[in-house]
């Protein structure tokens, strides 16, 4: 199931961002392991449990960590020792470190100056109204919540326009308003024809605002493609029930005969039941239960961590 | 003014660990200015107060704090990235942001040195100081910034080279002055205004030379370590 997913992407005005065969270990510690990708115009989201090496990948795109085998390139250039890639990518990283000295007009204003725009004033002020700071544009960034210093990050990394996006766990810290307007953003910067990548390890963020999607666990890319394919892998994956009782035993000479069960086990402090279709097992269950006159005491999904689904993907 | 530059100083004087500048420098003119009233004679407070507390700590103390400020800090905070994701050439980042820490390094303690030259034996003396220091404060700072390069900890490296090398080893071995920027400002000032007050044993021109390959040397490893700026290791 790693079908890499290239956009049919018109060649102008539109980057591509290549990664081959992109491997990155500290010492004996391997953060990423050949990974393969192609990203191309529209949103992309990296999913993936803390401690996968989304955030070593992530470097590695916009140019701030070197491969340790493999190549990241953009549009056909490396992004490593290249500042011109920055002429068209732009990076909001995780550290929510910002010159907390400057208002974010001044911050946003003096990375256009950086990056040398014709005419920075207009180009800051255009990145500030995208993310919708204009009203506290002239306060000190040091005086802002977490979510205003982030959009101030990402007016900076927006001022000049890039066609490639790199965002890490851009979600944190916000709240749910702040974190809709963001996911607008990315959608339309998306359909604008950019390049959006950005990584969170919360399934619910990359559904919502991600068609595509790149899974990474334990350094290697675990899955990538449409995202309704993965999650449908996701939900359709044998699950693991611990249930009490007030009949652990009739309940499961009951449970057997259900299609949805493909596995009882009876143990002192209840049934582990492997289930082949949550959906299907999760109806199921009450109206046996009913029948049986059995009551359910507990009933807990014993592998709902992410890491599970993810390792599950791995394997798939 | 660049903009690097102008984030740079904003960035320096915002901090708060700008105002350890201030006592150093204050101490060296209070010193002279006791001295000089008491009537101590000048050969007598001259070498431990201009070379001992002026050449040999304000001067590089100052150099340090600022120098690893201007770019160190913006490396621990993380902030850096900033104005790393710009397509400016890396030479662009290093040379303002080290015409700031030698800027202002140069600024602080010229003054105390000129004004404590002046009260030990002339203007003249005072010029030389400030004018030796000066040239050390950009070779110090190139060195300083070059640190933060390359190694996670800047001010550490930066007051080995001070205290352990400078303060300890040159004093012992001579042969190792020829690798302490504070013979060279020595040598300058002696030249520049000739004292019994000054005493070294790197020559003139060695030290001209040493001052120049030293600033050049560190600038130009600072932005080949810039150009390959990697975030530290960071795998959550």
């Amino acid at each position: 199931m790693t079908t890499t997913t290239s956009a049919a992407a018109p060649a102008t005005a539109t980057s591509t961002l290549d990664l081959a065969g992109v491997s990155r270990w500290y010492g004996n510690v391997v953060a990423v392991n050949d990974v393969s990708m192609s990203l191309g115009p529209g949103v992309t989201g990296l999913l993936g449990p803390n401690g996968a090496g989304k955030t070593t990948l992530l470097h590695m795109m916009a140019g701030f960590l070197a491969p340790s085998r493999g190549a990241v390139t953009l549009d056909g250039r490396p992004t490593w020792r290249n500042p011109a890639v920055y002429r068209r990518l732009g990076l909001v990283s995780e550290r929510e470190a910002v010159h907390s000295f400057l208002t974010a007009y001044e911050f946003v204003l003096a990375t256009a100056k950086l990056h040398k725009l014709p005419d920075p004033q207009a180009a800051a002020r255009r990145a500030v109204a995208m993310v919708e700071l204009e009203g506290a544009q002239d306060r000190r960034i040091g005086t802002y919540s977490k979510g205003m210093r982030q959009r101030a990050r990402v007016a900076a990394a927006l001022v000049h326009d890039p066609q490639v996006l790199l965002l890490d766990e851009p979600f944190n810290g916000m709240d749910p308003r702040q974190r809709l307007h963001m996911m607008e953003l990315l959608h339309s910067l998306g359909d604008a024809g950019r390049t959006i990548l950005f990584s969170s390890h919360i399934l619910e963020e990359v559904e919502q605002v991600s068609g595509t999607v790149q899974v990474m666990v334990a350094g290697r890319l675990a899955a990538s493609g449409d995202f309704r394919t993965i999650r449908r892998l996701m939900t359709n994956r044998p699950h693991v029930f611990a249930i009490r009782s007030t009949d652990d035993r009739a309940l499961a000479v009951a449970l057997m005969a259900e299609p949805s069960v493909s596995g009882v086990e009876l143990g002192r402090d209840g049934l582990t039941v492997r289930a082949g279709d949550y959906g299907a097992f999760t109806r199921v269950l009450p109206k046996v239960a009913l029948a049986r006159g059995v009551r359910v005491r507990q009933l807990i999904p014993e592998d709902e961590s992410l890491e599970s689904v993810f390792s599950y993907l791995v394997e798939a | 003014m660049s903009t690097v530059a102008w984030i740079t100083a904003r960035g320096l004087f915002g901090r708060r660990r700008f105002l350890l500048l201030l006592p150093l420098p204050v101490l060296l003119v209070v010193l002279a200015v006791l001295s000089r009233g008491l009537g101590v004679a000048p050969s007598d407070w001259g070498p431990p107060v201009l070379v001992g507390l002026g050449l040999a700590v304000v001067l590089p103390v100052v150099a340090l704090i600022v120098g690893t400020g201007v770019l160190g800090a913006e490396i621990d905070d993380g902030t850096v990235v900033h104005v790393l994701t710009t397509p400016l050439p890396r030479w662009q980042i290093v040379l303002p942001k080290l015409a700031v820490a030698a800027g202002v390094t140069a600024a602080t303690v010229a003054a105390p040195l000129f004004a404590a030259g002046l009260l030990a034996d002339s203007v003249r003396l005072g010029l030389a100081l400030a004018v030796a220091a000066s040239a050390g404060a950009l070779a110090y700072s190139a060195l300083f910034v070059a640190a933060s390069l390359l190694t996670r900890r800047p001010v550490l490296l930066g007051l080995v080279y001070v205290l352990i090398w400078e303060g300890l080893l040159s004093n012992v071995l001579a042969g190792s002055r020829v690798f302490s920027i504070q013979h060279y400002v020595i040598a300058l000032a002696d030249r520049l205004a000739p004292t019994e007050l000054l005493h070294t044993t790197v020559s003139m021109p060695l030290a001209a030379v040493m001052i120049a390959l030293v600033s050049i040397g560190f600038s130009l490893l600072a932005i080949d370590r810039l150009r390959a700026f990697s975030v530290a290791g960071e795998t959550s």
